[in-house]
């Protein structure tokens, strides 16, 4: 069954089994490789894109459940001005090491300030506590968020 | 000559010779470069991990500067989140008077034949040694260069080389005012004569060297456009997953792949010894393909495994008199007339590495040739391991190496390779095996399980006159690096547990190695000390309670021979506040720790909860390491270390059942997430010793911290890592 969806603005036709899930389209399928796999089960918050500018576990979502949402992924976050902004202070304030994580650290962080644009340190825990860092730049992450926010 | 990184270290940098002698067969050969250019080649010396063949040169740096000024450093230390990728140019840069962003770092060579198989000689990052390894040859060879574009510009404008200096990438002639960028002197330059005598800035001269220098990898990191291993696509790539047995040492027994075969997508399945993996268009595909498989095992001889079993014959052989690691005095007498005997009983559990990005290698395996894509701490081991899965000739394998998602000393390892290896041996194209995180947790190599008995002795004063520590588990370094195991010991398993900077007169450490059955163990971040460090600061911590003493005061006053140590434990007592008072329920606890090359000393404040949860609020830490080349990274791996010890000591273990890894993914094998995450606080001491390494040093230092802050807390003392709540609960 060929299905269309829409990804960073295009749309892409895919032939895949409706309940598979979206990160393997995105990887496997559209070649998108900036989103990452990391557990499967929506516990480590690797894979999250916004669909419909929400975040969302590309993990467990499956592909027949997106319709014509508008999926925007990692490569096409820095086009939004929010996006924009994020990407800059995790520059500025060097967040990454490894950086495997960071695609979905980032895309947590910029629907968060979407939603929330002076968000508490309570609201960054809500918001982020979804995103496992091995690496451990946590630290990092909260300061990269304020000054977002803030500037 | 040839640089020896170990002797470096242990010089003063006040007391390296201004001037260094170089020799065409010692670390450095220079010559033209293909294309136009210079082009030097130099060896680096890895740690005491590799052996190191001294006897021939074997280049595995290259250092090319091109007629366009462009700089190009194509080196073999691997870039996993520790800021090697932008420390390592910061040395060549700082030399060579260029801007740091002329510098441009490749992962592999561009030109086989240039490069030839010796870039792949030896190779491995770990151990923390990558700037303690390139401090001196990368300096020399970046004076080496700017020394030979200065001589080639003075023989253009025929004038002294002493009246020319370098600056920004060319060179100058004050007196006239003249320059020339390095580009047009390049080919030039190749033609000068190597330098005999190399003079290095003095480190009051350095412009980037202890500065902040931004991160050279991580703008490709914000924008999905950096690439993994596992997000390489060669043309015709397929998806394999795998199932491997569940007990280690455990076969199939029998596979009805029916349903799987039929799974859109699914283009075929592989059965091998003790695994079967599914190969698909998609790893969606793949993964609903392996659901569908019924696989019955053959379990094998583990098939009744427990950790208990293991920590029972731990216990048992820590009992028995090991390989003695190290001895100083006369303990049996010392412990014999102390006042006070302190013994205690330390269990140190398996745990996973749990890199984020899951295990993966990709294979093309064509007649006479095998081509594979990984993200690697151990290239050479890679190609070498894979060669004889393939049963091809190691040249005939060609390793791409990329950015990797986490190492942590699990890709040190090439078992993922060797699987990979054995699944494309059935498939006609390139195929790209990725683990799911059950198999990743449920099939690492994991950190070896302690077990420590040790003892002391206290006079009258409550100072340690006796020290007795005797620890058994498995030695990576045995089955890693066979040579380096001798006697009974090996510099990784014992490193923390001796060469302590307190003074103790009678010291005595004993290591018995036992490897458990069935169960790979392998390096994991901080190695040896993982476990030493714990057991030592949390038994130093015991004396001095047993002592009625200040933790910290307890410490300073065996610290008369290590001044490096008593400052950084004065800083971080002062900066943490150490004096006081916490409210009921909190407590702080300090350790100090020299490893790596690096002194640190921290204090963690924790917070229990009547349930018994245990909340890390600060964690202090004050750091010599040496002279800092890149102080933000300094402070980013010390945080890493940090969150990456808090993880192991509130939630990190493995278990096994009826042979099986009892946790799967991130629900049942734990990390810290970002609303647990401690502030942290790193002091760094203003240091010209020679750099250490600093990647591994905070995971190792902040395990007794904590420890020792919960006994503040509680009053209990926890020999047994992970934190246990039920221990810590209070009655009601």
């Amino acid at each position: 069954m060929a299905l269309a969806i829409r990804v960073n603005g295009n749309t892409h036709s895919v032939d895949v089994d409706g309940d598979t899930s979206l990160l393997w389209v995105l990887r496997d399928v559209l070649g998108l490789t900036g989103t990452k796999f990391g557990c499967g089960m929506a516990l480590c918050g690797a894979c999250t894109v916004h669909v419909n500018g929400e975040p969302t576990r590309s993990c467990i979502t499956p592909i027949d459940s997106i319709g014509t949402s508008e999926i925007t992924t990692i490569e096409a976050i820095g086009k939004t001005a929010i996006g924009a902004k994020i990407q800059k202070a995790w520059l500025d304030r060097e967040v990454i090491q490894c950086g495997y994580c960071q695609s979905g650290q980032i895309m947590s962080a910029s629907a968060l300030l979407a939603s929330k644009p002076n968000p508490t340190d309570a609201d960054i825990d809500d918001a982020m506590s979804g995103n496992i860092c091995r690496c451990g730049t946590y630290v990092r992450i909260r300061e990269a968020i304020k000054q977002a926010a803030s500037g | 000559m040839v640089i020896d990184h170990h002797a470096s270290r242990t010089t003063r940098l006040g007391e390296v010779p201004s001037a260094n002698v170089l020799s065409r067969r010692g670390f450095l050969q220079v010559g033209a470069a293909a294309g136009g250019g210079l082009m030097l080649s130099l060896s680096l010396p890895f740690g005491n991990r590799e052996a190191n063949a001294a006897d021939t040169f074997v280049p595995n740096a290259f250092i090319r500067i091109g007629s366009d000024g462009q700089i190009v450093l194509i080196m073999p230390y691997v870039e996993m989140g520790q800021g090697t990728y932008t420390s390592i140019p910061m040395l060549i840069a700082e030399e060579l008077e260029v801007d740091l962003k002329q510098v441009r770092l490749e992962h592999a060579p561009p030109n086989e034949k240039l490069y030839a198989n010796p870039l792949l000689g030896v190779q491995a990052t770990g151990n923390s040694n990558a700037i303690r390894g390139a401090w001196q040859p990368l300096r020399q060879a970046g004076a080496a260069a700017r020394t030979m574009l200065v001589a080639a510009a003075a023989k253009k404008w025929n004038v002294d080389p002493a009246s020319c200096r370098a600056q920004s990438g060319e060179v100058l002639h004050p007196p006239t005012g003249r320059s020339i960028k390095y580009g047009a002197l390049a080919a030039d330059a190749a033609g000068m004569p190597v330098p005999e005598k190399i003079a290095l800035k003095r480190p009051q001269d350095f412009k980037l060297i202890g500065t902040p220098a931004k991160r050279l990898d991580t703008p490709a990191k914000v924008n999905g456009t950096a690439v993994y291993g596992i997000d390489v696509r060669p043309s015709g790539v397929k998806i394999a997953t795998l199932a491997q047995s569940p007990v280690f040492g455990g076969r199939v027994k029998s596979v009805d792949d029916s349903a799987a075969k039929i799974v859109k997508g699914v283009r075929q399945i592989v059965r091998l010894d003790d695994a079967v993996a599914v190969v698909a268009d998609h790893m969606g595909a793949a993964k609903k393909g392996l659901a569908a498989l019924k696989i019955e095992w053959d379990d094998g001889p583990h098939a009744k495994l427990t950790t208990e079993d293991i920590a029972r014959e731990l216990d048992q052989a820590a009992l028995r008199s090991g390989a003695v690691a190290q001895t100083i005095g006369d303990v049996d007498k010392a412990m014999a007339s102390a006042v006070t005997k302190v013994e205690a009983l330390y269990h140190a559990p398996f745990l996973a590495h749990a890199a984020m990005e899951p295990m993966n290698c990709t294979v093309h395996l064509r007649k006479d040739e095998c081509e594979i894509w990984v993200g690697s701490q151990a290239m050479a081991r890679v190609q070498a391991m894979a060669a004889k899965a393939a049963g091809l000739s190691p040249e005939k394998v060609i390793v791409h190496n990329h950015l990797l998602g986490g190492g942590f000393g699990r890709r040190l390892e090439a078992d993922g390779a060797v699987r990979a290896v054995q699944i494309a041996q059935h498939v006609d194209g390139p195929v790209k095996v990725v683990w799911t995180r059950e198999e990743d947790i449920q099939h690492d190599m994991y950190r070896p399980y302690w077990v420590d008995r040790i003892s002391a002795g206290l006079d009258a004063k409550g100072r340690p006159v006796a020290w007795n520590n005797r620890f058994a588990g498995s030695s990576v370094i045995a089955r890693w690096l066979p040579p380096g195991f001798k006697n009974g010991l090996d510099p990784d398993s014992t490193e923390g547990a001796i060469d302590l900077v307190y003074d103790l007169p009678n010291f005595r450490v004993e290591y018995i190695r036992v490897e458990p059955p069935g169960i790979p163990t392998a390096f994991w971040r901080s190695v040896g000390p993982s476990h030493n460090v714990f057991v030592t600061e949390s038994f130093v911590d015991e004396l001095a309670a047993a002592a009625k003493q200040d933790a910290v005061g307890f410490r300073r006053a065996l610290l008369d021979k290590s001044p490096r140590a008593r400052a950084v434990l004065d800083l971080a007592a002062e900066k943490s506040d150490w004096v006081k008072p916490l409210p009921n329920g909190s407590g702080r606890g300090g350790s100090l720790q020299s490893a790596f090359g690096s002194y640190l000393a921290q204090v963690a404040e924790v917070e229990v909860s009547k349930n018994g949860a245990v909340r890390v609020r600060r964690l202090v830490c004050a750091v010599d390491c040496g002279t800092v080349v890149n102080p933000d990274t300094v402070q980013a791996q010390i945080q890493s270390g940090f969150i990456f010890g808090t993880t192991a000591a509130l939630y990190g273990e493995i278990t096994l059942k009826d042979g099986r890894v009892e946790q799967s993914n991130f629900d049942t094998y734990q990390m810290l997430r970002m609303n647990e995450a401690p502030a942290i606080e790193v002091h760094i001491v203003n240091s010209q010793e020679p750099p250490g390494g600093i990647g591994e040093t905070g995971t190792s230092a902040i395990v007794p911290a904590i420890a020792n802050a919960i006994f503040a807390a509680t009053g209990k003392r926890l020999r047994k890592m992970p934190v246990d709540p039920a221990v810590l609960k209070k009655p009601t």
